[in-house]
């Protein structure tokens, strides 16, 4: 403005060479206007945008299909032939791993049938020669996290609540980011989660937790995606994020205390990182 | 550094006597330094960093720039959890049966020391052996497991093993040299085999002795010989004059009430195989529970320091020559025929008593001499334990569990090398270049055979001087068989397929036998017909390999026979000065120079690590006008050598303790870290210099002479002061008593109707420092009145002073079980170990024989810990069950909490040596980088990814710049926690062990539920002895200690102490 304000008086008598010793331009000052404001708001931005492509699937790969030398599918195995989880994740109910098949387990099957598929080539020749098939690793924790499988099991969780859609993935990608807010999510509200299985439990009477977890896919196989609750169609589509229907909870909350989980200790650090 | 600093070393310890005199036994005290009060010491003490060369010198300038760059990239550190790195996940091609990923297995087999067996339990994940535990089925390990075992997974991923055979510096194959071994034995066949020879360690395994039975057959006239630097021959053959079959004695301390060593620690393992056990017996024959117990009495007669003279009741200080002497005059007393000797000393005043004690005692004493200690010694304890009525009940003598008790000794080898007798030397496992006697000059003989074979597990002093180097196995990774302390057969399964390409003494032996077989065709072959062969072999042989032990196989008793053999005289005590040869308590004879773990172990007195030392004792260093940290040149008849001095309160007058095992020149990185680094890094001296044939235990010295140099020892003693710099200090920071005070308070206490009031009295019999009243407490309590209440399990601790004999047993099972890292000589002198739990030594009394009181320490777990308020990125914080948890990837490394620590137990990662272990990346020697054969080129740079198959995958590696602490297992606490949710049950006694409770020979570690009034620690920490440290500072510490005992001889007029308090 003061620029615009001084201009008259310059034409009046000044001269006009005079203008040749103005430092500034008008144009310095939207310059300068321009760039008060983006030190207000360029960090916040570039802050912003950086929280969230970390957290977008350009960093966390969720829902990215990862190259694999066989390109196995879930879908197939597990949806359309049936295959129980544990066939091949044998220790997923034993231990922290959940357990990747060794070669011999997909020979198991595939030393009889699509024994010429090229696409096998790979798990054939590593039965012959020995040497293990590496796969591409898509589910990980960081090293000082000390994740277990069995307990999530023996406690009712269905794989798909932290791997997304399993029975319906072709080449498989990761179903959460894995971050430790997610973690937490349960880790201190586990009524929200627990209480699922109500309806699946209603078909298989007596059984445990662990077991009605595998049992929600034979479900899904007899009933179809239509004959699901509100919960399980969620579970199903890999987009649970915890039940707030009041008798789920309360459902959870009865498992919660049946099964004496400390729901304060859940949440201690050392449970996790040692 | 040049200088004399003569007037000041002797005004300190004037000082040092000032201010323990007339405060006696009142008072404890940790190193002399803390005593004296130096202004040198309150410098060192003050300093953040001592014992610094240079610590980075900045300008300011400078600093802001390093300080803006740290602020900038400190951001990006976030980063590292945000975006992970691309994993290849392998999975099994065909998955083992019993194998499921991310669970521990556990096998049993057994690690030997110079022979002799200890059964242990190796934990594997995923087909990696990362620690070793005891076998409680083991009859030499029943549970625990000391330093130098636990230390065999180190030796295990050694980056220094020998890797494949070498023949003079290049490359090799077994073929190769199975052929030209083969090709020079037919030309020995007409003889006999005359001219070929094998020099082996002390053997116990039963498999090799029979395939050296075999091949004597083969070869008549070949020789066998059997060397072991620290070896029993001594006591083999003082059993063998006693009962006339070479033989071993085996103690029972679990029924002995009055015990005598003599010079002798059979309470370390580096003396005597026995010592698990032995601690185990020892330590329940003085337990204490609650108000009622007896205690065992322990007379250490002794001329170096050790665990045991650290135990004793009544100690008396001897110069070695004199040990046999103060036998003598005690076998004489009890009535025995022996040559005449006078106790020297205090001990002639007290030996009355003594021996009154020992005859009350029949049938319940036992007299113990230190392995090292001549013939001569033994068998006058032995005629004693026989006059008291011991032998078949506290003492009983056996068949030597060694088969190379018949051998020819290194002297015949070395006379026989020297004469030209030896064509072909096959020397398996042993250094006798570096070990044998200086008089021998073994290595100028050994260049008189025409063919030199070592078979050795890294490029050793011998090696260097074969023509074929032959890689030695380890023991995890073949099969193999080993006898223990008392006889009992272990067959020692490999736990994974050989890292390189080395082969077990037996295999190599079978080849040497022109029969090239498998050590498990060896082992069933042998066992097939001796022992197993019993019914069905097979499930014999299933059973024996999964215990861990072949039971019915301890030696068979001996009966004592000849009970007038003949004894030397007893020599006059000379002037001069003597010196002891000791193995080193961690690397014991020098084989376990290369292994960081034991290099890295506070001895347990000096608590000197990295080196070896020269230990006078106070009066001596005044005469001789030096101090610690002072280079000396020490002379004997058989030569000198340079050592640095160490002035050990409690070190008899006249009496230099010289541990063997350092100077080496050979053997890896680690062990020749004094070669290539000057000594600034450790490396010690070779004592082996100074010990000849004659005098394997002792040897008189010339003289002691300064060198006007100085070389910093790093010890720890001083390292995490629980008080200020001034020692003594007045706190009420260790409870020691008598048992006779005790149980006197205890019945007084009687009348006192009040609990709290009778807990009072109790404690005060057994109070020392000064600690304010509860009201004071009260008062003067910082922290929220509130206590922290939970409904579930609560973790505790208690840790028995009455029973700890030192020995470090749990510092490295921590280390192992903790990935903790090791640092180094130079980062340990500023204080910088990363020891979890560490083992605090105190002195009592006067510097001339001071008692001493262990007091191991880890973190507390305080309820209100001061460490957490003052973390400013909660790095530290509570858990519901009581722990003080430590989040690694929270801290950013201000180091405020372990400002605030009073009990000072955390410990900062300065350098990241968990990654680096800079000690093996700067390897000067060459070594095979791969098994092609050719010339040796370059040092391999796989060393450091072959230590990282070592990390326990259920802890986190923790990086640079982060702060770590005692976490009580809590890794073993979560894995019970999982496993008993699944099975629907409680944490039950006994689910959880800490590393640190499992390995303890004494048991004096107990962990547990204090929330559950039933369990163990629960009762121990309402035991009457039970204190918690500093409790002033109301910190309320999950860990409690157990005041320490002592149960001298009321006849014995105590020197000093005790009854002005009381």
């Amino acid at each position: 403005m003061a620029f615009k304000d001084a201009a008259p008086a310059l034409t009046n008598g000044a001269s006009v060479d005079n203008m040749g010793s103005q430092v500034f331009k008008p144009s310095a000052n939207s310059i300068a206007h321009m760039t008060i404001l983006a030190i207000a708001v360029l960090p916040l931005t570039v802050g912003l945008a950086v929280a969230a492509l970390s957290r977008s699937p350009a960093n966390t790969k969720v829902g990215v299909a990862k190259n694999q030398p066989v390109p196995f599918s879930h879908q197939h195995h597990n949806w359309e032939l049936g295959i129980d989880c544990r066939y091949c994740h044998t220790s997923v109910e034993k231990s922290s791993y959940a357990g990747i098949p060794a070669t011999e387990t997909c020979m198991s099957c595939h030393s009889q049938i699509w024994t010429n598929s090229p696409l096998l080539a790979p798990i054939r020749e590593g039965y012959a020669s020995g040497l293990p098939v590496k796969w591409n690793k898509v589910n990980k924790v960081p090293d000082f996290v000390f994740f277990n499988h069995s307990i999530h099991v023996e406690r009712g969780l269905n794989c798909n609540i932290c791997h997304g859609p399993m029975q319906d993935q072709h080449i498989t990608a990761k179903g959460n980011a894995f971050q430790m807010s997610w973690c937490l999510d349960c880790h201190r509200a586990p009524e929200r989660y627990l209480g699922w299985n109500k309806d699946v439990a209603k078909d298989y009477p007596g059984l445990t937790p662990r077991e009605l977890a595998f049992k929600f896919y034979w479900k899904i196989q007899t009933k179809g995606k239509g004959g699901l609750t509100q919960t399980e169609t969620e579970i199903a589509n890999g987009h649970y994020n915890g039940s707030d229907d009041k008798e789920e909870v309360r459902d959870g909350k009865d498992i919660v205390d049946r099964l004496g989980v400390k729901v304060q200790q859940l949440a201690d650090c050392s449970v996790c990182h040692h | 550094m040049d200088k004399t600093p003569e007037i000041k070393k002797d005004l300190a310890l004037q000082k040092m006597r000032a201010e323990l005199e007339g405060k006696r036994g009142q008072e404890y005290w940790r190193t002399m330094d803390e005593v004296s009060h130096s202004p040198e010491f309150q410098a060192w003490f003050e300093d953040e960093f001592p014992n610094r060369k240079d610590l980075l010198t900045l300008d300011r300038r400078t600093l802001l720039k390093f300080a803006g760059a740290s602020l900038a990239l400190a951001g990006l550190s976030g980063c590292r959890g945000v975006f992970l790195p691309e994993e290849k996940l392998v999975p099994y091609v065909k998955a083992p049966e019993e194998m499921v990923p991310g669970k521990a297995l556990f096998y049993a087999s057994a690690v030997t020391l110079a022979g002799y067996a200890t059964g242990v339990l190796v934990e594997q994940h995923e087909g990696r052996p990362i620690k070793l535990e005891g076998n409680p089925d083991h009859p030499a390990s029943l549970g625990a497991l000391g330093s130098i075992s636990q230390a065999e997974v180190l030796n295990f991923y050694d980056p220094d093993r020998l890797e494949t055979v070498v023949e003079k510096e290049e490359i090799s194959t077994w073929e190769e040299f199975q052929r030209v071994l083969s090709k020079q034995l037919e030309s020995h066949v007409a003889t006999g085999g005359k001219g070929v020879s094998a020099l082996f360690g002390a053997i116990t395994s039963p498999t090799l002795g029979s395939l050296i039975g075999q091949f004597q057959k083969k070869f008549p006239a070949a020789k066998i010989y059997s060397w072991e630097p620290v070896g029993r021959s001594s006591v083999t053959a003082a059993v063998t004059s006693v009962t006339g079959k070479p033989g071993v004695p085996v103690y029972d301390f679990s029924n002995a009430k009055v015990v005598v060593s003599l010079d002798g620690d059979f309470l370390s393992n580096s003396d005597n195989p026995g010592a698990l056990v032995y601690a185990r017996q020892f330590s329940a024959s003085r337990r204490v529970v609650g108000t009622s117990g007896e205690m065992s009495r322990l007379y250490s007669i002794e001329a170096n320091s050790g665990l045991v003279g650290a135990m004793a009741d009544h100690r008396y200080m001897v110069k070695p020559s004199q040990v046999y002497a103060a036998a003598c005059a005690l076998a004489s007393a009890l009535g025995v025929t022996a040559p005449a000797g006078e106790a020297p000393g205090a001990l002639k005043a007290d030996l009355a008593a003594i021996v009154k004690d020992l005859k009350a005692h029949v049938g319940h004493s036992v007299i113990v001499a230190g392995e090292h200690q001549p013939v001569e010694v033994h068998t006058i304890a032995f005629l004693m334990n026989n006059a008291l009525g011991n032998v078949g009940k506290t003492v009983k003598f056996v068949t030597s569990p060694e088969v190379s008790a018949g051998f020819g000794t290194i002297s015949d080898l070395a006379k026989d090398l020297s004469t030209g007798l030896v064509d072909i030397l096959y020397i398996s496992n042993s250094n006798p270049v570096y070990t044998a006697p200086s008089d021998l000059k073994f290595a100028e003989n050994l260049s008189k055979a025409k063919l030199k074979i070592s078979l050795a597990s890294s490029v050793d002093e011998t090696s260097k001087l074969c023509d074929w180097t032959l890689p030695l196995a380890h023991s995890l990774e073949v099969w193999g068989d080993a006898r223990s302390f008392e006889g009992t057969a272990t067959i020692m399964q490999p736990i994974i397929a050989p890292l390189f390409d080395g082969r077990s003494e037996m295999e190599v032996f079978s080849t040497v036998l022109g029969v090239n077989r498998g050590g498990f065709d060896l082992l069933r072959t042998f066992w097939k017909t001796s022992g197993l062969g019993a019914g069905d072999f097979e499930k014999n042989w299933r059973t024996a390999v999964h215990a861990g032990m072949i039971p019915g196989t301890a030696s068979a008793s001996l009966a004592m026979t000849t009970l007038l053999p003949t004894l030397p005289p007893v020599s006059p005590s000379s002037a001069g000065m003597e010196a002891s040869f000791i193995p080193d308590s961690a690397v014991y004879d020098g084989r376990f120079a290369n292994n960081g773990w034991l290099q890295e172990l506070p001895r347990p007195l000096t608590k000197v690590v990295w080196d070896n030392v020269v230990t006078l004792s106070p009066a001596d260093a005044e005469e001789l006008k030096v101090k610690t940290d002072e280079m000396v040149k020490v002379t004997t008849d058989a030569g000198e050598i340079d050592g640095i001095v160490y002035v050990l309160p409690g070190q008899a007058k006249g009496s230099v303790t010289m541990n063997l095992g350092y100077g080496r020149t050979g053997g890896g990185t680690l062990a020749t870290i004094g070669v290539s680094n000057g000594g600034d890094q450790g490396g010690g001296f070779s004592s082996y210099k100074l010990r000849t044939s004659k005098n394997l235990a002792f040897t008189p010295i010339t003289a002691i002479t300064s060198l006007n140099t100085e070389q910093h020892l790093a010890s720890t003693q001083g390292h995490s002061p629980l008080g200020g710099s001034r020692m003594p200090d007045k706190r009420d920071i260790l409870r020691v008593g008598t048992l006779a005070g005790f149980l006197e308070a205890v019945e007084e206490s009687k009348k006192e109707k009040d609990d709290h009031k009778r807990q009072e009295k109790i404690e005060e019999s057994l109070k020392i420092g000064e600690s304010p009243t509860k009201e004071e407490i009260i008062e003067g309590n910082l922290y929220p009145e509130e206590v922290f209440e939970w409904d579930g399990d609560q973790w505790g601790m208690t840790i028995d002073m009455n029973a700890c004999t030192g020995c470090g047993a749990c510092v490295t099972a921590c280390q192992a079980e903790n990935n903790i890292s090791v640092v180094g000589k130079e980062q340990v002198a500023k204080g910088r170990e990363m020891h979890w739990i560490r083992l605090d030594r105190y002195y009592s009394g006067s510097d001339e024989n001071p008692e001493v009181v262990w007091q191991p320490i880890a973190c507390v777990h305080c309820e209100k810990a001061p460490c957490e308020p003052v973390c400013p990125v909660a790095a530290t914080i509570h858990s519901h069950e009581g722990l003080n948890q430590m989040v690694y990837n929270r801290c950013v490394g201000t180091r405020y909490c372990s400002n605030n620590c009073p009990y000072k137990v955390r410990r900062f990662n300065y350098l990241n040596w968990s990654d680096n272990q800079a000690q093996f990346t700067n390897n000067k020697t060459p070594y095979p980088t791969r098994v092609i054969p050719g010339p040796i080129k370059e040092p391999k740079p796989q060393g450091v990814q072959l230590l990282k198959l070592l990390n326990n995958p259920d802890v986190t590696v923790r990086g640079r710049g982060v702060m770590e602490k005692c976490t009580y297992c809590v890794q073993r606490i979560n894995e019970a926690r999982i496993e008993s949710k699944k099975g629907g049950r409680q944490i039950e006694e006994g689910d959880i062990l800490t590393a640190c409770q499992q390995s303890c020979p004494s048991e004096a570690i107990v962990f547990g539920n204090i929330a559950n009034p039933s369990s163990k620690v629960s009762k121990l920490r309402s035991d009457p002895r039970s204190y918690l440290l500093l409790e002033e500072l109301q910190t309320r510490p999950r860990t409690s200690h157990l005041a320490k005992l002592r149960n001298p001889n009321p006849e014995i007029t105590p020197a000093k102490k005790r009854e002005a308090h009381s």
